[in-house]
């Protein structure tokens, strides 16, 4: 307070003073400085996703998991500067925008960079997770193309639904006559719709060689590096509290209140798995811990800014027992092959937290809005038919464009390597080199 | 001469090799390797899935010694890799033909003396 005096004295005495101005500059500053902070953090997502792909993943293919990772970044992001911010964030037509193509919309005034370096890094997000449960057999060049699609067109005109207001746009998912749909920082809009995405690859491509017998026995394809992909869990920990107390884009008290909210249920949710796997296996399970702690991280995003910690302690505990029976039952039931467990993770918790909303929205008990939406908390089943309504749409949109999407590239291009360059590995075949070189 | 090969529990390899020494035995190769016996299997779980681990861990310590120090060698590595378990691991003596020395052209025992 005593440096904003000196500085509206310093802006006073040069005769800069104008009415309140300058406290919305400071603010607005702020408020960049903040969300850029954000941004980078979710950048840095990319690092923990690969890690954890990696790590969950054999040797042979860590070269190619570095590269789609990177490119995905990359092109996507290119992309989404050209084409996917005016669909997600232009001028609606109904289903998606149609202005703001080409950075046309984005003027000189810093806020509309750092809004769209912001709105990057997430879109990138989605087509990563991706990534992980078709890990091990799925061709470069195809993961390029799929790649492309998600963060050039399927992620932006659904993202358009929830957040096209934040910009531009209005999406219909917006304006329900039971009220907005609420998905706070992308438990839906990000991850449900990348684990909607990653299941109908997985699908579609069939599980790697090796991990169901011939008489339908699931075997084990262990990870080449647990310690990578610990690291690149608690790479993504640090990187979600950018994510979602970033998405205030506002730099005031709800980062911290959001950023707590966020670590209650990531902590809960990491316990809860942690001793569901100790019942069932006898021994606390570090992959299973892990993915624990990502899922209450996927589940709290949409609620984190709408919820209390009492919500935020059930979101998390619900995700941790969802995250660990769904990948049991994708796994051995279901026999659909995801390596990293993405689908369970962002797919089956990103639906549940974004549910969750409507069960314990509280903002007035948090001071921050003048009811509490959450059906426990008085606000009746208004906001929850209202969540339904996004999550069903969600899952459908990443369902249907997902299958079409994969079985077009594998009618077209292909989209599985053949049997030879599986066992050999996609490093050598595809990218002529080995992660873990040894002279020979 | 003779080949002395053995296989032993990682743990010891500090052991036998502090005995090797103190039998001025200096030249050995120290291989990782994996092998099987009547040890146990172990049961590992990898995201819910079972694993039956049945090949261990082990070291394999090779050297070509003159004739005097094959008993010299051979009880180093029995004293000094026994804990007394299934799985403590063999020990094999070999004829050995012929050795060279690469470096100094040297061959028969010269080149391990």
């Amino acid at each position: 307070m005593k440096k904003f005096f000196i500085l509206l004295g310093i802006f006073g005495s040069l005769g800069l003073w104008a009415q309140t101005s300058e406290i919305e500059v400071l603010q607005n500053n702020i408020n960049t400085v903040w969300t850029c902070l954000a941004a980078f953090m979710v950048f840095f997502m990319q690092a923990g996703f690969a890690l954890v792909e990696m790590g969950l993943t054999r040797s042979k293919n860590s070269i190619n998991i570095i590269m789609k990772n990177l490119m995905d970044f990359s092109i996507g992001s290119l992309l989404f500067f050209f084409i996917g911010f005016g669909l997600m964030f232009g001028t609606t037509n109904g289903l998606f925008g149609t202005t703001d193509f080409f950075l046309s919309g984005v003027t000189g005034d810093s806020w509309s960079y750092t809004f769209v370096l912001f709105q990057t890094v997430f879109a990138a997000t989605a087509a990563t997770i991706v990534s992980g449960a078709m890990a091990e057999r799925t061709i470069f060049t195809s993961y390029l193309l799929y790649s492309i699609v998600i963060t050039g067109i399927i992620y932006p005109i659904s993202g358009s639904w929830a957040w096209g207001s934040l910009f531009n746009g209005n999406g219909w998912l917006e304006q329900l006559s039971t009220g907005a749909f609420i998905d706070f920082a992308g438990s839906t809009v990000v991850h449900s719709l990348g684990g909607w995405l990653a299941l109908a690859g997985a699908v579609t491509i069939g599980p790697r060689r090796g991990k169901y017998g011939p008489d339908g026995s699931v075997m084990a394809i262990p990870g080449h590096n647990i310690p990578f992909a610990a690291l690149g869990v608690f790479i993504l920990w640090l990187a979600w509290f950018g994510f979602n107390a970033g998405s205030t884009t506002v730099g005031d008290g709800s980062i911290g209140r959001i950023a707590f909210i966020t670590n209650v249920s990531a902590v809960i949710s990491a316990i809860t798995c942690m001793f569901a796997s100790w019942i069932k296996f006898k021994k606390p399970d570090v992959t299973m811990s892990l993915n624990g702690a990502l899922a209450g991280l996927v589940g709290i995003t949409a609620g984190c800014a709408n919820v209390n910690w009492v919500g935020a302690l059930v979101i998390g505990f619900v995700s941790g027992l969802l995250v660990f029976y769904s990948v049991l039952f994708i796994d051995s039931k279901l026999k659909i092959d995801d390596p990293v467990g993405a689908i369970s993770v962002h797919g089956v918790c990103g639906a549940w937290g974004t549910l969750a909303v409507g069960l314990f929205g509280a903002e007035k008990v948090l001071g921050v809005g003048s009811a509490n939406s959450g059906l426990f908390f008085g606000g009746g089943i208004n906001q929850l038919i209202s969540q339904l309504i996004g999550v069903a749409s969600f899952m459908a949109w990443g369902l249907v464009t997902g299958i079409i999407l994969f079985n077009v590239i594998k009618k077209v291009y292909g989209l599985r390597v053949n049997e030879d360059e599986e066992y050999v590995g996609l490093d050598i075949e595809e990218h002529g080199l080995e992660a873990y070189y040894e002279s020979k | 001469m003779k080949m002395i090969i053995a296989v032993i529990q990682p743990e010891k390899l500090n052991q036998v090799k502090k005995l090797l020494y103190a039998n001025e035995i200096n030249r050995f190769i120290v291989e990782d390797c994996f092998g099987h016996s009547d040890e146990h299997s172990v049961i590992e779980t990898y995201r819910g899935v079972e694993m039956e681990v049945d090949l261990k861990k082990k070291i394999r310590v090779s050297m070509a010694v003159n004739d005097e120090f094959v008993d010299k060698a051979v009880k180093a590595i029995l004293e000094g890799g026994r804990t007394g378990k299934i799985g403590d691991g063999k020990v094999f003596v070999l004829p050995l033909d012929e050795c060279y020395s690469i470096s100094s052209g040297k061959s028969g025992n010269d080149a391990i003396g």
